[in-house]
């Protein structure tokens, strides 16, 4: 990997998503209208938005920015561009961690916006500070990226790609103690859940909800969620064929 | 002779067809050697295969010395696609300032320079998804040119250019042989053939004549190019016979 093509790289995408307005509006703007129907959902049952919208926090950028890099990493693929790219000095882990980079800072903005709307529009309330639940909120969104940068590899059109999101994304939603408690689900679903990643992303945020100082079990997640993130870059990089047919 | 490219014995197959046949030929530094065939010959194939993006069955590819792809190779080779290959969300200048970055030593004045170099200096502060066909392919040939390679492989770099801009380029092309650049060039327009110092005839995956383009007009006993192409043909395929 080099810094140079790293640094340029990431600034590569973002002057693309500089000069498209409204896809950056867009990635701002759709947690926080989300997260505002879920407020007005759960109004009148006091204590359920801070569980649900703590979750949500985490899910919303998860699932957006999971759409958003595997399309971008599939426009790469079509466009030639990657192809091109691929004939250069740039290293195939610089191109990767380039996407992971910079959507990783449009992630932070928007995990910033929609964790502010939460604690001072919603009353979003947590044991834990603030300054962790947006640590969450980016960890999450940088899994989205790099999942959906490493399942775009299998996806030859749009088509495909945006069907990775319901396959990819909603079992992970199913299944990371949202709609269910994990310990009530049978085991062949706890197993399941122990191998998705977004599973301790959520028990992360539910940690920083419910104690006052960060947890060995939170700092455990973080880690997890982490590790995923850079497990996932690393096989994107080695799914990406120089040659091909 | 000091060789550039050695192509030996390429077998490629795309999907269930075999593209290249077993193909040899080999490319001397310096100059300007044209690929011609018509649309489907294999052309684009070969070049793939020269800048290492191509899977092949069979046969091996050697640039500069090295193994077709290898990573020292990547920042001597320059390579034009045929379908442009740039990014339409970034204006010219970004697009080609991002690939000079992609190279040790090759700074934004060498980004500036190569836009120039294309004729595109005016148009340069435009996004290229705004450019007209050939502005836009000319952003990907400033792209290809920008980080001095010495090897150049372009892919019908002049196609849907009018005939000013064709004389500029060509220009350019000379200039950069005339350096110790080598430019492998395809097309299936067969004026730009004489243009060339040596040409590649390639028709359905083999080579059908590859010599000095007046050794090639010698040899199918005319000027024209577009006849010698047509006589070579006629020549390789089995005489049918007349009743």
């Amino acid at each position: 990997m080099s810094p140079r093509i790293l640094f340029s790289t990431t600034r590569r995408v973002l002057t693309q998503l500089r000069h498209d307005k409204r896809t950056l509006a867009l990635v701002v703007l759709v947690p926080v209208v989300l997260l505002t129907l879920v407020y007005y959902l759960f109004e009148k049952q006091p204590g359920v938005f801070n569980e649900i919208g703590l979750i949500m926090l985490g899910l919303f950028p998860f699932a957006i920015m999971f759409l958003i890099t595997s399309i971008a990493m599939l426009r790469e693929r079509t466009s030639g561009t990657l192809e091109r790219l691929l004939t250069t000095p740039l290293n195939k882990p610089d191109l990767l961690f380039g996407y992971g980079l910079s959507f990783g800072l449009v992630a932070a903005v928007q995990a910033g916006v929609a964790t502010g709307l939460a604690y001072w529009a919603f009353n979003l309330s947590t044991a834990g500070t603030t300054g962790l639940v947006i640590v969450f909120a980016v960890a999450d969104a940088i899994l989205g990226v790099a999942l959906g940068l490493f399942f775009s590899a299998f996806a030859r059109t749009e088509f495909q790609a945006v069907q990775f999101m319901p396959l990819v994304v909603f079992p992970q939603i199913f299944l990371c103690g949202l709609f269910a408690p994990r310990d009530q689900m049978a085991g062949w679903m706890q197993a399941l859940s122990k191998v998705m990643p977004l599973t301790y992303a959520v028990q992360g945020l539910q940690e920083v909800g419910a104690h006052v100082d960060p947890t060995p079990l939170m700092w455990r997640d973080l880690i997890i969620v982490v590790g995923c993130i850079v497990l996932a870059l690393s096989f994107a990089a080695a799914t990406l064929r120089r040659r091909t047919d | 002779m000091d060789v550039a490219i050695e192509v030996r014995d390429l077998v490629v197959v795309r999907g269930h067809k075999e593209v290249l046949h077993g193909i040899g030929t080999s490319v001397a530094t310096g100059g300007v050697t044209g690929l011609l065939g018509p649309s489907g010959s294999g052309k684009t194939t070969l070049m793939r295969a020269i800048v290492g993006v191509q899977k092949v069955r069979s046969g091996s590819v050697t640039v500069l010395g090295q193994p077709a792809g290898s990573a020292a190779l990547r920042s001597r080779i320059g390579y034009l696609t045929q379908a442009p290959s740039v990014y339409a969300d970034m204006t010219v200048r970004e697009n080609v300032r991002y690939f000079a970055s992609l190279y040790k030593g090759v700074t934004r004045a060498d980004a500036d320079r190569a836009i120039a170099d294309v004729g595109l200096s005016d148009a340069a502060n435009q996004m290229v998804g705004s450019l007209s066909g050939g502005q836009f392919s000319r952003a990907s040939l400033a792209c290809a040119l920008v980080g001095k390679p010495d090897v150049l492989v372009l892919d019908e770099p002049t196609v849907g250019l009018d005939p000013v801009l064709r004389e500029e380029l060509w220009r350019k092309f000379r200039e950069l042989a005339a350096s110790g650049v080598t430019l492998l060039v395809s097309s299936h327009v067969m004026d730009e053939a004489g243009r060339c110092d040596r040409l590649i005839l390639i028709r359905e995956g083999r080579i059908i004549a590859d010599d000095t383009v007046d050794a090639v007009r010698r040899a199918a006993d005319t000027h024209d190019l577009d006849e010698a192409f047509l006589r070579l043909i006629r020549a390789q395929e089995p005489v049918e016979v007349a009743s």
